[in-house]
């Protein structure tokens, strides 16, 4: 579940973005993780978090789309029961940030030069010391990379990245409308199976 | 509102959800479970010897009647029992609701006696399971649990509950419905969709069902038969499909796969328009996937959108309930002939009769086979094992009614057909139930004869017994120069074997015994073991081998047949 860092634009191509909102209980990390190692889907990265509606959680998955599908991820995903709505992303007008946090040795001889770096890309510096600062980066994965690479001739001690995270640009939203319970009560009422009682078939 | 203890909440949510029948083995913890059984006189509980046998149960029990089966077991290795049965319920779709007991709550994951994590376990082979911690949660867990279990796609659940929970009380308050925002399986298929392969349907030279275990589950077999009548179109099914479609019926072509009719792996080849209804293209059915008839056009009817489109790219496809979308097709479709095309398909079957069974002095299993049909009229629901019998008698048997052929198709479970015959008796009494096993497969789980004598049920046991691991020799014969390794089996004596358990049993040596044997079989009233000594060596056929096409089926070789 790492971000591969050293990977190129053109492998990222291949990569999908999938948001799949889900029920906020127990297992449920387990439950998707499991279902796309049964699969054989790789994941590039992922994130899970709270969303905008209570219970629900905001699990942003990146598929490597040479392992699988994306059809077939998202037909998957819709199986487990506490994933309530599923949305491929790729071919949307999407915005995709990730964070991470990059604790870089340095001196006072090269401290400012490394801080120069951290302006171009507009890192913050969150904690500094006298031999190392951690910058915090927020951006797509490519501007993550070069600040990694720029940051690596002076000693990356530790790094920590989010994995990607997604929203559609405009006013579509990848969110759950609660149905009214009346409505699901007739769902379930009218698509339950007529399993019970007599066979149709017990006089054959 | 009422105060209750769990235990008393998880029966009474059970008995609330229609179930008359649990079949189970006590242990340690689901001892408050068993100690509130007798509270619960509508709820029969059937008291299994190994809980492998409690899942198969439940399994056949759900397969023969509809119905969802309920198996219970103790945690730990009681729960770890029944996994083969619940793997063997989610491949091929049948609604099992697996009750397993656990340690108590402060003892969950600190490795307790008797603790195993079934609900991590069995993420993969059910459609959903609860791991309640609160007595409170019960009945929902339980009405949800039953609610995934029995619609859209059929498929086992699992409930598990530490046994604090089982004996802490609460409040008993009934859940008036079930409310899943991540569950609702589309039923009615999309109008354009179903307006699309009408046409296709209309327009098809070759037109050819194929007709999946999915039939049963939505109860479409009328419409199946309306929808073939109506286009004229032939009807092939998968094993699992058997009965769907009735095989005395003129567009009944068998059934397709590894040991399906010549002419029915024929016809899938040769069709242009395949409609695929209830059915998953499995690759023991299909064959070879990319050699598989490139040129069809698939109509692809299943209530699980994830099946559309995975093993073969579709022209139409439909995510809907069988019975619905078949309904709305009939309506649709234009009244057809195709004489030609039937033509072909009947020259086929003349020129490559698969089902015919050769003079031979031999107990051949296909005749006994044979004979049981033409004995029983064939009315009996026949429960099958895993190996050759079971394929013989999916081939020499003929199925006229849905859920008359019960049988782990996906899974390939040995060991199935005692149990699950027994499930299918207790849920149908009054229906003839034979079980079809092989020496193989019935020693997999005989202890549940000891069940039969129990629940004094009727059932027929027939073994095939020829010495051998049959399916296995096949393949070492054909395919590993007869090195018959591991495949021979030293057999007990079954009819000894079936006489401790206090079971009637007839060993059957000579061709000339089986009819006899069969109707004083059919005229005893209690449960009976039949041990036919089988020919050693016969192999199935047709057969289209692991990896090849279904257009390169192969028949049985000349030499074969002068044996």
């Amino acid at each position: 579940m790492s971000t591969a860092t050293t990977s190129g634009s053109r492998r990222r191509h291949l990569n999908h973005t999938v948001v799949a909102i889900v029920e906020d209980k127990p297992g449920v990390l387990m439950r998707v993780s499991s279902l796309f190692r049964r699969r054989g889907f790789n994941i590039e990265s992922l994130t899970v978090g709270h969303s905008e509606a209570e219970g629900l959680s905001r699990m942003t998955i990146v598929v490597d789309g040479e392992s699988a599908p994306v059809e077939q991820v998202e037909k998957q995903l819709y199986k487990l029961i506490d994933v309530v709505k599923v949305s491929d992303l790729s071919n949307e007008d999407m915005i995709s940030r990730e964070l991470a946090l990059l604790k870089v040795r340095c001196n006072n001889v090269n401290r400012h030069e490394l801080l120069d770096i951290a302006a171009v890309f507009r890192a913050d510096v969150v904690d500094i010391a006298t031999n190392a600062v951690i910058l915090q980066v927020v951006g797509d994965e490519e501007k993550i990379d070069g600040l990694i690479k720029m940051c690596e001739p002076y000693g990356i001690r530790e790094l920590s990245r989010s994995g990607r995270m997604a929203m559609v640009r405009g006013t579509k939203t990848t969110t759950v409308h609660d149905q009214e319970p009346e409505k699901i009560a007739r769902i379930h009422a009218s698509q339950g199976r007529r399993v019970e009682g007599d066979l149709p078939f017990s006089s054959d | 509102m009422t105060r209750m203890t769990g235990a008393q909440i998880t029966l009474e949510t059970l008995q609330r959800e229609g179930v008359d029948t649990i079949f189970g083995y006590p242990g340690g913890v689901v001892l408050p479970l068993y100690d509130t059984l007798p509270q619960f006189p509508g709820i029969k509980h059937v008291l299994v010897r190994h809980e492998q046998g409690a899942a198969h149960m439940a399994d056949g029990y759900a397969r023969a009647s509809g119905r969802m089966g309920v198996c219970l077991g103790t945690s730990g290795p009681g729960a770890t029992n029944l996994v083969t049965g619940i793997a063997t319920s989610w491949m091929d779709s049948t609604p099992v609701f697996a009750l397993t007991g656990n340690v108590a709550r402060t003892l969950l994951g600190k490795d307790g006696f008797q603790e195993a994590d079934i609900t991590g376990i069995t993420h993969s082979i059910t459609k959903h399971n609860y791991l309640v911690m609160n007595p409170s949660e019960i009945a929902m867990s339980i009405r949800e649990a039953a609610h995934i279990c029995r619609t859209g796609r059929p498929g086992p659940v699992l409930v598990d509950i530490p046994k604090d929970v089982f004996q802490e009380s609460t409040d008993f308050d009934w859940p008036e419905q079930v409310s899943l925002r991540g569950y609702k399986p589309t039923m009615e298929g999309h109008p354009g969709m179903i307006r699309r392969a009408a046409e296709l349907i209309d327009q098809a030279k070759r037109p050819l069902v194929i007709s999946g275990h999915g039939i049963m589950w939505s109860d479409a077999h009328h419409e199946l038969l309306e929808l073939a009548e109506k286009a004229n179109i032939p009807v092939i099914t998968t094993f699992l499909g058997i009965g769907g479609f009735p095989e005395s019926h003129d567009l009944s072509y068998g059934w397709l796969g590894m040991h399906g009719m010549y002419y029915a792996n024929m016809a899938a080849d040769a069709a242009d328009v395949i409609i695929g209804v209830g059915m998953r293209f499995d690759d023991r059915a299909m064959g070879r996937f990319k050699d598989f008839n490139p040129t069809a056009k698939i109509i692809h009817i299943d209530i699980d959108p994830a099946e559309i489109g995975k093993n073969f790219p579709t022209a139409v496809p439909i995510v809907g309930d069988a019975k619905h979308v078949l309904r709305e097709l009939v309506g649709r479709v234009q009244e057809r002939k195709h004489p030609d095309w039937i033509r072909w398909i009947d020259q086929q079957r003349e020129e490559h009769p698969s089902l015919h069974i050769r003079e031979s002095r031999r107990m051949l299993p296909q005749y006994v086979v044979r004979t049981l049909y033409e004995e029983t009229n064939g009315n009996a629901t026949i429960v099958t094992g895993v190996g050759q019998h079971q394929m013989f008698a999916g081939q020499h048997y003929f199925y006229n009614r849905p859920r008359q052929l019960i049988t782990s198709g996906g899974l390939g479970t040995m060991g199935f057909e005692l149990p699950a015959a027994i499930g299918a008796q207790i849920a149908c009494p009054d229906q003839e139930t034979w079980a079809i096993c092989g020496d193989g497969s019935f020693q997999m789980t005989l202890q549940e004869m000891a069940v039969l004598v129990d629940q004094q049920l009727p059932i027929k046991m027939a073994i095939f017994n020829n010495g051998y691991l049959g399916m296995i020799r096949q393949w070492q014969q054909l395919f590993y120069e007869r090195n018959y390794s591991s495949s021979g089996l030293s057999q007990p004596d079954f009819c000894k074997l079936a006489d401790a358990y206090g079971i009637r049993a007839i060993r059957v040596e000579h061709k000339s015994e089986v009819e006899p044997a069969i109707r004083e079989a059919r005229l005893y009233k209690g449960p009976i073991l039949l041990d036919f000594q089988i020919d050693q060596e016969e192999n199935v056929w047709p057969m289209v081998p692991a990896g090849a096409a279904l257009s390169e089926t192969i028949e049985a070789p000349a030499e074969e047949l002068m044996r």
